[in-house]
């Protein structure tokens, strides 16, 4: 009855293979490991300036300062004062700069998600084999546990801001990526053909029609964007990025359920206030399709 | 102002399916439009075409959905690469341009309305006007000085500010309009422009159509299935079926002469009064014993009007200068305003 065993790899195959990957790995970490930290300076400069100027200026100012972008955003006076309602009582209780730290690394993260996500967005739509070739990777990065793609990147860049920021990156750019293609897709062919009529070239067509008409649905992959990045920060506390995620692991660790809650919530706060804001700025991009002839 | 270049196609032939140009063979060889689908799953959307485009007139393409009129139209710009044959604008054949060569005609010499519009609806009724010239790299106050006249010219002042979707349809085409006449380019393109309009609209946008044509002269192709609307429009009509033109002439050659019984069922509902000159029905060369004139090249409409005022029951057409040219009775210009029974 031997063919009833499944025909799998000997026991000792199994571990040389193993070893073999995680060896040339860990060279390939070894000689290369440091010229890519190299690459991600600049990043992680700008993310350590970024968190200092908001932990280090005089918190009203701070306050002002995101209670304004918040206004510009939304011009709504409900968001903004529901916004500084939460942030008044994220310092009340004494998260004040966890909280900076988590607002540093999400804006660096949803930059850095928008730089790359855009671009491949953009070659999607323009070409359905790049499509069928970037797709199944979006579905790797969504579905892929988080944890697994943490130990490579942290056996390359050892514990910090830079492995979490990618860790991030990985975790919220495929909506982006994902919403950027679906509407420059979305965009009515009538239209395009008519710029095609005028004699638009390539670029222009991008820039005239496709992006400006595209631009409430890449509203929403900027959106979901963020929403993933602040969820994501919990898990990157693991590998070293501060902020509000490592009071709640250590909530975790410790079985702190009021630290665990506060810091939790504080995080909510902040989802929704950013969350709030940039709708409120996509559906202003939107306003000439709401006043209908009638 | 120098005469604008027609427009001359020739053996233009355009096989939809991935081995087209190979089938180009089958069907000059006389294989129909549905055997070519059948056994070789390619279609047939234009069939040899040849029609000679006067520049400086109208000319409409006629045909019912599916008779290919508005892939004719896009061969013209060359939205649609042709399968074979020639598009001569002048010394030009549109087929054979490069890339670059093609952007330049579309920028410089073509402009086209289209059926549902096609505005930008993130832009205001300016915004849209100027996109030509934009495209074309003039922006700024001069463009939009000249955009300006013209959105002042299709009648919509006040409302360059306003989202396309703040107008009704006839509005929203007027601003198509006003961004194709902006462009300023000989050919004008327009594809079944007025068809998503409700009826008097359409009318009303005809007559604002054939008032600028008096002044600006331009070759203008215009698509429609509506017999009505050609026969009011075009200098020159071509009339197509399953991708191939079955006549081509003025309104009253084909209301008058139909090429087979598909046309003879198009033009019996035609309001012929409105299509037939009263040269056509005349005695030429005969003068009667009457004091009543009709102009040379009215329409029997009018001439039935003016016997019915004057109560007088022949008449005499004169040219220009007044010499008679042939003698019409009021008899005459009625039978011929009557669909006759038969052809």
């Amino acid at each position: 009855m031997d063919w009833i065993e499944f025909p799998s790899l000997g026991r000792a195959d199994l571990r040389d293979l193993r070893v073999a990957i995680d060896g040339s790995f860990r060279e390939f970490t070894r000689a290369y490991g440091p010229a890519l930290e190299r690459i991600f300076e600049p990043l992680e400069d700008f993310l350590v300036w970024l968190e200092t100027l908001l932990i280090q200026s005089p918190w009203p100012l701070v306050l002002i300062g995101l209670v304004g972008i918040v206004f510009l955003l939304s011009r709504s006076v409900k968001i903004s004062l529901g916004a500084t309602i939460a942030l008044l009582l994220i310092g009340y209780f004494g998260m004040w700069e966890d909280t900076m730290r988590t607002i540093a690394v999400v804006t660096v993260c949803t930059m850095v998600a928008v730089v790359l996500g855009i671009p491949v967005g953009i070659a999607m739509a323009r070409s359905d084999r790049m499509q069928s070739v970037v797709n199944p990777v979006l579905d790797l990065m969504q579905t892929m546990p988080s944890f697994v793609y943490l130990i490579p990147v942290v056996m390359i860049f050892g514990l910090g801001k830079v492995p979490g920021v990618i860790a991030v990156v990985i975790y919220a750019i495929p909506p982006m990526i994902r919403l950027t293609n679906l509407g420059i897709r979305l965009v009515d062919p009538d239209v395009l053909e008519a710029a095609d009529a005028f004699g638009s070239s390539g670029r222009q067509k991008l820039l005239n029609v496709q992006l400006p008409l595209a631009l409430p649905t890449i509203m929403a992959g900027i959106n979901q964007c963020i929403m993933m990045s602040l969820a994501m920060v919990v898990v990157a506390s693991m590998i070293g990025v501060k902020g509000l995620g490592q009071p709640v692991l250590q909530a975790i660790n410790n079985q702190y359920f009021t630290m665990g809650v506060m810091n939790g919530l504080a995080i909510v706060a902040i989802a929704i206030i950013f969350d709030r804001a940039t709708q409120a700025y996509g559906k202003r991009l939107q306003k000439h399709s709401e006043v209908v002839h009638g | 102002m120098a005469e604008p270049h027609g427009i001359e196609i020739k053996n233009l032939y355009k096989i939809f399916g991935p081995d087209g140009a190979s089938m180009v063979e089958r069907v000059i060889n006389g294989m129909s439009k549905q055997e070519l689908n059948e056994k070789h799953n390619h279609v047939l959307g234009l069939n040899d075409i040849n029609i000679s485009m006067p520049g400086g007139k109208i000319t409409v393409v006629m045909g019912l959905s599916g008779s290919g009129k508005s892939t004719l139209i896009r061969h013209i710009n060359r939205l649609i690469d042709p399968t074979a044959g020639e598009v001569l604008y002048g010394e030009q054949d549109v087929c054979k341009m490069s890339t670059s060569e093609l952007r330049e005609f579309r920028r410089h010499r073509t402009a086209m309305v289209f059926q549902k519009f096609a505005l930008l609806p993130h832009r205001t009724v300016m915004q849209n006007t100027v996109y030509g010239l934009e495209i074309q790299g003039i922006s700024g106050k001069k463009a939009e000085a000249k955009a300006a006249q013209w959105i002042s010219r299709v009648g919509l002042d006040g409302f360059e500010d306003n989202y396309p979707n703040q107008l009704s349809g006839g509005m929203q085409q007027r601003v198509g309009l006003a961004r194709a006449l902006t462009n300023d380019a000989d050919i004008l393109l327009m594809d079944e422009a007025f068809s998503a309009l409700d009826p008097l609209i359409r009318m009303d946008m005809q007559t604002v159509l054939l008032d600028l044509q008096q002044e600006l002269h331009k070759t203008i192709v215009f698509i429609t299935h509506d017999l009505d609307e050609a026969l009011r429009l075009g200098d020159k009509i071509a009339i197509l079926r399953d991708g191939a033109v079955i006549q081509q002439g003025s309104g009253q050659e084909i209301v008058l002469r139909p090429a087979d019984e598909y046309i003879s069922n198009f033009v019996q509902e035609v309001n012929r009064g409105r299509v037939i000159l009263v040269d056509t029905v005349m005695d030429r060369g005969e003068v009667a014993e009457t004091d009543m004139v009709l102009q040379q090249g009215i329409l029997l409409e009018e001439a039935a009007k003016q016997f019915a005022e004057s109560g007088h029951a022949i008449a005499n057409v004169v040219d220009k200068s007044g010499k008679p040219l042939g003698s019409l009775s009021m008899q005459q210009a009625i039978s011929a305003m009557v669909t006759p029974n038969s052809h």
